[in-house]
């Protein structure tokens, strides 16, 4: 399948000398939601205001649809709406005002029915003649929302969009990105709530110190690093692990009553049948036991410490 | 061309001025209207005939340049710092729009609104002293070169400046002075030679110079300088325009 987005040997070099960038290759498929994760000052925003014409690259071509971005800009822009991650709104403009505003910079002609239809989905409707300076910070969320949907792209940005914002915002919010990829726009977001990632994003992209350390199918990505912990509640009390058992590197609870085996779900052999016999051989006694599958969170954490 | 960029850029920056039309129109009305009270009937009945025209008369079309530098100046300069200060730039940045359909965009709305306010200064001076315009069309021409030139003087400060006292800074501190310098409120021929010299580096005498050419017929240089001088400073604004979006310079990162 052709990209919606093509993004090849992308590097950032600051004025400052800060490498925001090294060396980014990446495509983005058509329809697809894309979740691009890494800590602060990783690169995330970055690499989106270089696609969409807010930060000059020091090298490298982005390619939206076919259109370079550079070269064939306006073909390329017409089809991005962006949501950035400061709530930068003009705070005297009311909400409508703003929101027509952005789709006549995109080239749109007015549609007022169009323009509802948006306001009313983000629940804004009835703000629709406030002045943004009254709005709280969900509020204006939405706003940036509603400006980066008004002129209809098919690709969405979205840089932290659920940063300081409510539950129940998210939650509307998350509805509306999967309205938007039923009706077939590419979203890319930026995320530190990593639960949103793993339940939104069909691929994962994990960046770190300018660098593209890892793109994976979601569900791959979770299989291939996924972790598996087996926690043995057991029905005495014991002091320390036995010698004959120091090979597993189990972890002994402070207590004295549990122990914890952590194996790869991708290793053919997970140790667990030797493991339970080693034990019953060793005379240790076991009540209960529970796996537990290691969340997207600990997967980037693990990551991102290796690469460091 | 994305016109319906252009025109939303023009439109929302008309729209702000809609919003703040007390100060945009009433300020420089009152302050005008004060110019005539005491230079054209007070100080000006003392005054004699400047080549036969009035005192108050003479004045006219500097109060009008006076207006016109300051207001086109900080209109389009406010009116591309203050998205740059609050971050809204990067929808414009974002946005399937050229270089030239942004300027087009602020320069044309600022210099709208300095034009309007000419003609408003211009109909309130008739209700002072007679009127009279020997050379309407380049009235208007001068009238509007010299809105579009100062407006992209702005522009470029807006661009330049990182702080709203930057913002503040040039036309308080260079225009004001070169406009009161470059013979709006008399003519250059009543300085001393030496002082008629160094005046001819001010910009600011040719423009109204020429101007009030366009009004009584009398000038301080001859009219094709001044319309060659006020033609150089709208090239010049325009190449620096061009040379900051092609650069990226205060923009772009």
């Amino acid at each position: 399948m052709q990209p919606v987005i093509s993004i090849k040997n992308l590097s950032k070099t600051y004025a400052s000398g800060f490498q925001a960038l090294k060396s980014v290759d990446l495509d983005i498929r058509p329809g697809e939601i894309f979740a691009l994760l890494g800590p602060n000052g990783a690169g995330k925003t970055t690499l989106i205001n270089i696609v969409c014409g807010i930060v000059n690259a020091s090298t490298g071509t982005v390619t939206i649809d076919g259109h370079d971005h550079i070269r064939d800009y306006r073909a390329a822009r017409a089809l991005i709406g962006l949501v950035p991650q400061e709530l930068h709104t003009d705070a005297f403009e009311t909400v409508w005002a703003t929101t027509s505003l952005s789709r006549g910079l995109f080239g749109k002609p007015r549609s007022p029915a169009y323009i509802e239809k948006v306001l009313k989905e983000l629940s804004l409707f009835d703000k629709k003649d406030s002045q943004i300076i009254t709005l709280s910070g969900g509020m204006k969320r939405r706003v940036l929302i509603a400006k980066a949907l008004s002129h209809e792209p098919r690709i969405l940005f979205l840089d932290e969009p659920t940063a300081g914002v409510d539950v129940e915002l998210r939650k509307d919010m998350w509805d509306v990105v999967r309205a938007l990829r039923a009706a077939g726009v590419t979203i890319i977001l930026t995320t530190h709530y990593i639960e949103e990632a793993e339940q939104m994003a069909d691929r994962v992209g994990v960046i770190n110190n300018g660098e593209l350390i890892l793109v994976e199918e979601k569900a791959e990505l979770m299989r291939k690093l996924g972790r598996k912990q087996l926690t043995l509640q057991l029905q005495g009390r014991i002091e320390r692990v036995p010698e004959k058992l120091a090979l597993y590197r189990l972890e002994l609870s402070p207590e004295g009553n549990a122990l914890t085996y952590t194996y790869d779900t991708r290793s053919e052999r997970t140790g667990i049948t030797t493991l339970l016999r080693d034990l019953g051989e060793a005379g240790i006694r076991f009540s209960d036991l529970q796996t537990k599958q290691s969340s997207l969170e600990e997967i980037f954490v693990s990551l991102v410490k290796e690469g460091a | 061309m994305n016109y319906r960029a252009v025109m939303t850029i023009y439109g929302s920056e008309m729209a702000r001025w809609r919003r703040t039309i007390m100060q945009s129109v009433i300020s420089p009305v009152l302050s005008t209207s004060l110019y005539f009270v005491v230079f054209g009937s007070a100080i000006g009945s003392r005054i004699t005939d400047i080549e036969g025209v009035s005192y108050g008369a003479f004045i006219v079309p500097g109060l009008i340049m006076l207006t016109l530098l300051t207001q086109s100046t900080m209109n389009a300069s406010f009116g591309i710092y203050f998205p740059r200060f609050v971050g809204t730039i990067f929808e414009i940045l974002s946005a399937p729009v050229s270089a030239f359909e942004i300027v087009l965009g602020y320069v044309g709305a600022a210099a709208t609104k300095s034009v309007v306010l000419g003609l408003i200064i211009l109909a309130t001076a008739g209700l002072f002293v007679p009127l009279r315009i020997a050379h309407p069309v380049w009235m208007l021409a001068f009238l509007l070169m010299t809105a579009a030139t100062f407006s992209l003087f702005g522009f470029i400060i807006g661009l330049w400046a990182d702080s709203f006292e930057k913002l503040q800074v040039i036309p308080l501190l260079i225009l004001t002075p070169l406009t009161f310098l470059g013979g709006s409120f008399y003519s250059i021929s009543v300085l001393p030679p030496a002082w008629q010299t160094i005046t001819l580096f001010n910009p600011v005498v040719y423009l109204v110079s020429g101007f009030r050419w366009s009004f009584y017929d009398i000038a301080d240089v001859s009219v094709g300088v001044s319309l060659a001088m006020t033609l150089f400073f709208l090239v010049a604004c325009l190449a620096i325009v061009w040379w900051m979006f092609r650069t990226g310079y205060r923009l772009k990162k």
